[in-house]
Parts: structure tokens; C-alpha cells; sequence
């Protein structure tokens, strides 16, 4: 269903007339409420009022997650503190987070966008939607939950973890939705079967809403097979908005639908800056062009993928993207598989056993490339356990070769082993002379 | 009742397990029990020692990998069948031993002390109690 008829299904060029018009006002205001932007507009030789088409974007100089920090924590923000009614805060693994503010009216954009995204999976008035989101500084778990709410739908907002609880709760209210990471979905699938709960049979789960991470067709695939749902992706990152940047719909899950009429997109040749055709391979950037706490533009996002411009048989006149294969910053070929460090991350942060320190070793033994993922221990109660933490390195093999379709060996090691680096980790050590 | 343990991860490198008996010996700490674990890859150190706390704060500082856990250390009688006496007990109230290892005590004659490691030792301890069971505790450690 598509839930805003009039926005979803907006002919190209008004939405392109709504897009400039919005760019300006945008613009306008940053260049005279931010500090940050009128600087380095200035920079760049730019006014507000150069920009006269949409292709003119690509005059603006871009905006890093780099800039976020070097304003930690209020400094990009376009409005007085008395406006913002929420913080959110994306964990950093190294230096301080990055913060994000919403004014009310961000929040009743980002509810909206929410509200699109769970529409577009089929969810209505009626569902009940077990949103395991993390609740709390990641905008995950209150994004979907309002945007759920919003629709009407019975909304159980249960964060993320727990999993015999998740699953008691799905078989005794008969959630027939539920939102999380994919790997969460593959991890409580087996938790599931150890508890004698076939999920086919003994729940009534029609879909599955999965984002935060970089997630593979075939993962979507075995996730649909294991749990008998139709599993939808959605995009988001907290800088933008949160989730709600991008959705599937669940007649054709082909590609995400951009919320072009909050948001335009831009695909760059990561190296050049350049901006690319549509349809080839390469870094998006958003412009945020409703926000108003925190507006980003030409926000630089690392996240790899390619838009399709095709029209979508749901009806919306909105783009869409790919699958975010990775970042562009650190992507490694293995085997002649694209491997992006990223994608080992999103596992290994779900793990409380472990450190978010970790380095990919990568070897040439022969003919053969080899994938070792080294990543320190965590100190807690487990920790003396030897027959844990031997389950834990084999459950990451599996889970690593499920995501990136690479075999390799996970090694635990102590505390501090990993050189940190300030700035940019170092995630990857090749050893290959190639 | 309950006795702290201090587990060390270690990876298989030579002198990190002497590091550690180094480090704790300088510090004037003593080492009344240990069990060392291990895989191909790493091993974990189980110590009870005198003073826990100063010596998890000592490997710490140390950027060893360090974690605390509850044990039970019970006394058993130092006889054949002693140990099968608190292996029974353990059976019959289907508590699953994770792991134990034995404590060399030269305080009292006629007594040896197993260091148990159960999922909940709170449990663990009352159902041992019930049956007669005792236990060393923290402050005899210190004096042992």
C-alpha cells in the first residue's frame, strides 16, 4: 500500500521543481544560521543563489562525517536549542559519537518516512509489529516505532536482544511483522529451533522489515526460507534522518525507493568527487532538503551502491538504490569476491563477548587468498568460560561466510592487540604482494 | 559463601603466563589455587589468590584481559569417595558443573577444597549447604 498517494507517486518533474525549491530555501538557511556552511560556501566561491538548477548541487562542496566531529556536538545545528525537542547519537568506534538533532517537525518527517517504509512492506492497521530495533541513542528502534504507530499498527516495542523473550512474545501475541538487523533474523531463527518453535508453523510473521547493515540476495533469501516471510530492506543512517531514507516495497523487492521529496541523492566517483551517470556503481550523498535541526549537504555517506531509474511497478516515481555493498572507503577483493570491512563490523558489534576492535588479515597461501579476522575480547562474566568463547569464534565463521561469502578464520585475541589509530582505524592488514 | 575468581585471557604467545605470575608476585599477591585452560588459539588463566580485587586492578592496569567470576570453593573430605560424595549431591539436583578444579590447602589436615564453577553459584550454594556441604570463604583465603 502506498501510504502518502500524492508525494510516492509525484511525476518527475514536479518532484524536481519541489526538490529545487526546497534545495533554496535550504540553502538560504544554512548559509545564514550555520557557521560551517557559510564558511566553507564562502570557500568554494558559492552563493545561495548560484544554485538555479538541481545540476548546479555539484558546485556545493561536500560535507564529511569529519565535520560532524570537528562540531561536536551542536555545531552543525540550524536551529536554537529550545527547537530541539530529541538527540540522538551514532556510537563511534573511535573518538566521540556523531550527534543528530530533531526539531518536532523532523520528528513528524521521520514518522512519516517510517510510516512509508512499513506501508510499502505491507503492514496496515491490524499488524502487530514486533519492533526489535535497539531502543535508545540509535535511531533505529523509535524510528520504526513511530513511524509503525503512525499506521495504526499494534506496535511492541521490545529493542533488540532477548531473544527467548522475542520469541515468547511473537508466538503468544502473534506478531505478524517484526523489524531488526538481518543477521538478529538468521540469529533468532536458530534460537528459535532450539526452543522447538518452527516458525512456519507456530507464528504468523508475513514480513520482515530489515536494515542497519549490509545485508546480501542470498541472505534475504535464506531469511525468507527459514522464517516463510517476505523480508523487505530499508535504508537509513542516523546522520540523515534515521531509518526512513529508503525502503523496498514488498511487490517487487527490487531496490529502495529514495524519499526523493526529503532528500536528493547523488551517486560520485568516490576518488574524483565527480558526480556519476545513474545506474553506475558509486558513493551516494544526500542533501537533506526539509531538515531543519540538523541539515546535511551533499552529506558524504562511503556507502557503495547504484541507483536504477527504471520506473517501479508499486507506481512510486521515486529512485531507487541497490544494496549498500559497502563503503568506499576500505573495500578488499578475496578471492575475487568484494569484501568491505564493514560488513564483518556489522556482525561483530552484536556481539557483547567482543570489543569493537578488529583487523582483517589477508594472506596468500599458494594460490589461495586466506581471510583471517582477528578481534579483541571484551572483559566480562563470560570471560572464563573456554567452551564459550571456542562457540563464539566458530558461530562468527559461519555467520562471516553467510554475510560475505568468504571462509575465514576468526582468531580472539586480548585486550589492546589491535594498534588503534587516531582518526581512521586501520581495519585491514594485506599481506598479499599483488 | 561465594569466592571471587580472576580469569585471564591469554593467547598462546611464550612469557605471557609468566608475565602474569610476575606481575602478581611483585605486587605481593598470592596464588592459592589456578587452573589453566586451552584451545590452539588462546588459553584462559583461572586464579584465586589473596586479594582479587587488587590483583584484577594490577593485570588490568597491565592491559591484560581480565574478568571476574563467582565460584563456590567447597570442602570436601580428604578421603577416597570424597569427591563423588559433592559429584552425587550435584546430580541429584541436576546442577551442571561448568568446570573445577582442586585447591591445595595445608591449613587442615583430613580436608581437601574443590574450586566449582556453576551457571548460578547462589543456587549452587544453597543446595550444597542443604546437604551439609561447607565452604572456604574469602577472608580464609587471604589467611591460608
Amino acid at each position: 500500500m502506498i501510504w502518502n498517494e500524492h508525494y510516492e507517486t509525484l511525476p518527475r518533474e514536479y518532484l524536481e521543481e519541489l526538490q529545487l525549491r526546497r534545495l533554496r530555501e535550504l540553502l538560504n538557511n544554512v548559509y545564514a544560521r550555520v557557521d560551517f556552511y557559510r564558511e566553507s560556501m564562502d570557500k568554494a566561491g558559492i552563493k545561495p543563489d548560484d544554485i538555479k538548477s538541481l545540476s548546479d548541487l555539484s558546485k556545493l562542496p561536500f560535507t564529511y562525517k569529519q565535520d560532524m566531529r570537528d562540531n561536536y556536538p551542536f555545531g552543525l545545528f540550524a536551529v536554537p536549542q529550545e527547537q530541539v525537542v530529541r538527540l540522538h547519537a551514532s556510537s563511534g568506534t573511535t573518538g566521540k559519537p556523531t550527534v543528530v538533532g530533531y526539531t518536532r517537525r523532523d520528528i513528524d518527517t521521520w514518522t512519516e518516512l517510517m510510516a512509508r517504509t512499513f506501508s510499502a512492506a505491507g503492514v496496515a492497521a491490524g499488524d502487530i509489529l514486533q519492533n526489535a530495533y535497539g531502543y535508545g541513542l540509535f535511531t533505529g528502534g523509535l524510528g520504526a516505532h513511530y513511524g509503525a504507530e503512525k499506521i495504526g499498527a499494534s506496535v511492541i516495542p521490545i529493542s533488540c536482544g532477548n531473544s527467548q523473550k522475542q520469541l515468547m512474545l511473537m508466538k503468544d501475541f502473534g506478531s505478524t511483522a517484526f523489524s531488526c538487523t538481518p543477521s538478529y533474523a538468521l540469529s533468532l531463527y536458530e534460537t528459535a529451533i532450539d526452543a522447538g518453535i518452527d516458525p512456519k508453523k507456530d507464528l504468523k510473521l508475513k514480513v520482515g522489515i530489515f536494515g542497519a547493515e549490509p545485508w546480501t540476495d542470498a541472505m534475504r533469501e535464506e531469511i525468507e526460507e527459514k522464517w516463510g516471510i517476505d523480508a523487505v530492506d530499508i535504508y537509513g543512517l542516523s546522520e540523515i534522518i534515521g531509518p526512513g531514507v529508503a525502503f523496498e516495497c514488498v511487490e517487487a523487492k527490487n531496490g529502495m525507493h529514495i524519499n526523493e521529496d526529503h532528500f536528493i541523492v547523488e551517486t560520485i566517483n568516490p576518488e574524483t568527487g565527480e558526480v556519476i551517470p545513474n545506474g553506475e556503481e558509486g558513493e551516494l550523498v544526500f542533501t537533506t532538503i526539509t531538515k531543519e535541526a540538523i541539515p546535511l549537504v551533499r552529506y558524504r555517506t562511503r556507502d557503495v551502491t547504484s541507483l536504477i531509474t527504471e520506473p517501479c511497478k508499486c507506481g512510486r516515481s521515486f529512485v531507487r538504490m541497490n544494496k549498500v555493498m559497502g563503503r568506499s572507503d576500505d573495500m578488499l577483493i578475496i578471492r575475487g569476491v568484494n569484501v568491505y570491512p564493514s560488513q564483518v563490523e556489522s556482525i561483530l558489534v552484536q556481539k557483547e563477548e567482543l570489543s569493537p576492535h578488529y583487523l582483517l588479515v589477508v594472506n596468500r597461501d599458494g594460490n589461495m587468498d586466506t581471510l583471517e579476522v582477528q578481534v579483541e575480547l571484551a572483559e566480562g562474566q563470560f570471560m572464563d568460560r573456554i567452551r564459550r568463547l571456542q562457540d563464539l569464534s566458530k558461530s562468527l565463521e559461519s555467520e562471516i561466510k553467510t554475510m560475505i561469502g568468504v571462509t575465514c578464520k576468526v582468531r580472539i585475541v586480548e585486550h589492546k592487540t589491535i594498534a588503534r589509530s587516531e582518526g581512521k582505524a586501520k581495519r585491514v592488514q594485506d599481506n598479499r604482494n599483488i | 559463601m561465594k569466592l571471587k575468581q580472576i580469569s585471564v585471557f591469554i593467547e598462546n604467545q611464550s612469557g605471557r603466563l609468566h608475565e602474569v605470575a610476575k606481575l602478581l608476585g611483585a605486587n605481593g599477591i598470592n596464588i592459592r589455587a589456578l587452573s589453566l585452560a586451552d584451545t590452539s588459539d588462546f588459553g584462559i588463566l583461572r586464579l584465586i589468590v589473596s586479594n582479587p580485587d587488587k590483583a584484577y586492578d594490577i593485570l588490568k592496569e597491565h592491559e591484560f584481559t581480565v574478568g571476574r567470576t563467582d565460584v563456590l570453593a567447597v570442602i570436601v573430605s580428604d578421603q577416597p569417595g570424597g569427591l563423588a560424595q559433592i559429584l552425587g549431591c550435584l546430580d541429584e539436583n541436576n546442577m551442571n558443573v561448568e568446570y573445577m578444579y582442586a585447591f591445595v590447602d595445608h591449613m587442615e589436615a583430613g580436608r581437601a577444597i574443590m574450586i566449582f564453577r556453576f551457571d548460578d553459584a547462589d543456587i549452587a550454594a544453597v543446595k550444597l549447604g542443604e546437604a551439609g556441604f561447607g565452604f572456604v570463604k574469602q577472608d580464609d583465603i587471604a589467611g591460608l
